[in-house]
């Protein structure tokens, strides 16, 4: 036994307090460890994993429609906008926006958007995809749940969501053909 | 540490005390697992208590997360498991340890059940603890069937099949019994879906008769080897550290071999038969349970001769429940008062034949009954070897445990468990009944 007591007072320090705790280390980290694989398990699957990208026929779309695509499971939201919309979102002063992004920094052409069609708020899809549907205060969406309004440019003007759209990581693969991811 | 091994719960912080003091949760850890007297002259058979909760814990555990990915659906069941051994991150992992947790659940269970019978811990006053074991025995059973037939594969299938049947040999009621447990007229979709919901609920069961097995064990303590009582403080020491200590020692042993199973040769107790999907309209050539249903199996099988009005049919079923529910009794049937098999020099032989036949009977139910046993010796079938286990399976318990009881002359019991322990009796009881103290 090792004796290192420094004063009367103090319990010393024995062979038996290091057997405990390197014993109660080891099974701690061990018990850390064997947990990982259960919540690993949890974890999006390599099947999951593998819808991660979408590939996309934007042929048919005229200017001033949109369509809603599906990528990772999330809706996509296409929209081939008309000469207006895209000056609109261009002139927009960066100083009125929320969270300030230019157009030119959204779109790889500007007469396509692309962004995610999950609202940043707490991801309800927003309304403005289909003529009938309400577009909000900016013409581009409106979230139903608790009134986001977003622009031309998929950005939030107003309302409770932090951020604009996202938008998705995609190339045109040629004219008529978008990959999504 | 040193709150481990202080006498009473009271001590520890003030969350501690104050938790204490409204639910004496650790003051009722402290008694029955901290200080609880435990005869000093276990060996490491007494290990598999702890080891089997560890693996019940390990089967919950494992089972949970795999219902996570898993689909009761005929269509998709196969699939499922499949998608679970290659595509969710360490899917494999968590089947191939609860597939293989369920072979060493087994191996555990059967090594208890054994250590029981051979130092007579069933006998007076511990009955009762005994046959909740017998209960915990029983719905294993049931619950592993049902998990068999998870994975959709043939022998799943067929299995389940072949296992419903069994309750067609019931007299009048039998074919209604059946349809009832399908919830159709073959094993399909609804009897898929009620075997994963039970398969759900039974562990959970089976935890519950965990906890009144081992209240009982703590009311009237701990069988030992020698299957004397306790006499007072010098034949016990606290279960804290010192058994603490062997179970995790035996454990950190058990747990090396399930890990070489699950990862070296995770399909070594499988059938390669299951591998394939379902198919209702295919029968495998043979079917053959999991290892742990064999001996059972050969005992249905070798009943294949009418008795009076039982058909062939319903006496291999009462033959097999019988054999299982036999136990329940077995505090009854041995008559003698000695319960160590250490002084019992007639049982002790009989106890290792009893364990000779259970393998045999193993054997003979991995066999197709009508096949030789050695190849070129006309005349042994695996159905005369099958005739022979089971009937001595059953003289065993039915007739050797009572007649032994009253013809056999027990060897003197020692005065007290210190006594061969010591080698000096009562003298030597200095650190006997103390905790450890800091050394």
């Amino acid at each position: 036994m090792t004796d290192h007591a420094s004063g009367p007072d103090e319990q010393p320090e024995s062979r038996r307090d290091f057997l405990y705790l390197t014993a109660g280390l080891f099974t701690g980290a061990g018990a850390a460890l064997a947990l990982w694989p259960f919540i690993h398990s949890m974890n999006p699957s390599a099947d999951v994993l593998a819808l991660s990208t979408t590939e996309v026929d934007i042929s048919p779309v005229e200017v001033g429609q949109s369509i809603t695509v599906i990528w990772q499971k999330k809706p996509v939201f296409i929209r081939r906008r008309t000469a207006e919309e895209i000056e609109v979102a261009e002139q927009e002063p960066l100083a009125d926006l929320p969270d300030p992004e230019s157009d030119a920094d959204r779109v790889i052409k500007p007469e396509w958007l692309v962004v995610v069609g999950v609202c940043t708020h707490l991801g309800c899809i927003p309304l403005g995809q289909k003529p009938s549907e309400v577009r909000g205060e900016w013409d581009g969406w409106f979230c139903p749940c608790h009134g986001s309004h977003y622009d031309t440019s998929g950005r939030i003007r107003k309302g409770p969501a932090p951020t604009n759209l996202p938008v998705p990581k995609y190339e045109f693969v040629d004219d008529t053909t978008l990959l999504i991811g | 540490m040193s709150a481990h091994t202080q006498p009473s719960g009271s001590s520890g912080n003030g969350l501690v005390k104050w938790i204490d003091s409204r639910l004496p949760v650790f003051t009722y850890l402290q008694k029955e697992y901290g200080e609880f007297p435990a005869p000093r002259n276990f060996n490491y058979w007494w290990n598999f208590g702890a080891i089997l909760t560890f693996m019940l814990v390990l089967m919950i555990f494992t089972g949970i997360f795999l219902a996570m990915q898993y689909t009761p659906h005929v269509d998709l069941a196969f699939d499922s498991v499949e998608r679970i051994m290659r595509d969710v991150n360490y899917g494999w992992l968590l089947r191939y340890m609860h597939a293989n947790g369920a072979t060493f659940f087994f191996i555990a269970v059967y090594i208890h059940i054994f250590r029981g019978l051979y130092y007579g811990s069933y006998k007076n006053p511990r009955e009762l603890l005994w046959i909740f074991g017998v209960v915990i025995l029983v719905l294993m059973m049931a619950t592993a069937f049902m998990g068999y037939v998870l994975p959709w594969g043939q022998l799943s299938l067929w299995g389940a099949t072949v296992i419903t049947n069994l309750f067609s040999a019931i007299p009048l009621v039998g074919d209604a019994v059946v349809t009832w447990l399908w919830g159709g007229f073959v094993v399909d979709n609804p009897t898929l879906n009620r075997f994963f919901s039970l398969h759900f609920l039974l562990p959970f069961v089976i935890f519950g008769v965990v906890v009144l097995h081992v209240i009982a064990l703590h009311v009237t303590g701990s069988n030992n080897p020698l299957g004397i009582d306790p006499k007072g403080p010098q034949d016990t020491i606290p279960f804290h550290p010192y058994y603490t200590a062997k179970d995790s020692f035996g454990l950190a042993i058990w747990v090396t071999l399930f890990a070489a199973v699950v990862f070296f040769a995770p399909n070594f107790f499988g059938e390669p038969e299951n591998y394939l999907k379902a198919n209702p309209l295919v029968t495998p050539a043979e079917i053959v349970p999991e290892w742990y249903f064999l001996p059972f199996f050969a005992i249905l099988r070798s009943v294949d001769f009418n008795v009076w009005f039982i058909d062939a049919k319903l006496g291999g079923v009462i033959a097999m429940f019988g054999s299982i529910l036999l136990l329940f009794v077995v505090p009854w049937l041995d008559r003698s008062k000695v319960r160590s098999a250490r002084f019992r020099p007639i049982y002790k032989w009989f106890f290792w034949i009893l364990i000779l036949d259970c393998f045999l009977l193993g054997f003979v139910g991995a066999h197709s009954p009508a096949d030789q046993v050695f190849d070129g010796v006309e005349g042994l079938l695996f159905i005369d070897l099958g005739h022979v286990g089971t009937a001595w399976y059953f003289i065993h318990f039915l007739v050797l445990l009572p007649v032994l009881g009253m013809v056999e002359k027990p060897k003197p019991l020692p005065t007290s468990i210190a006594e061969p322990v010591l080698g000096g009796g009562q003298a030597a009881t200095g650190a006997a009944a103390k905790p450890m103290e800091k050394a």
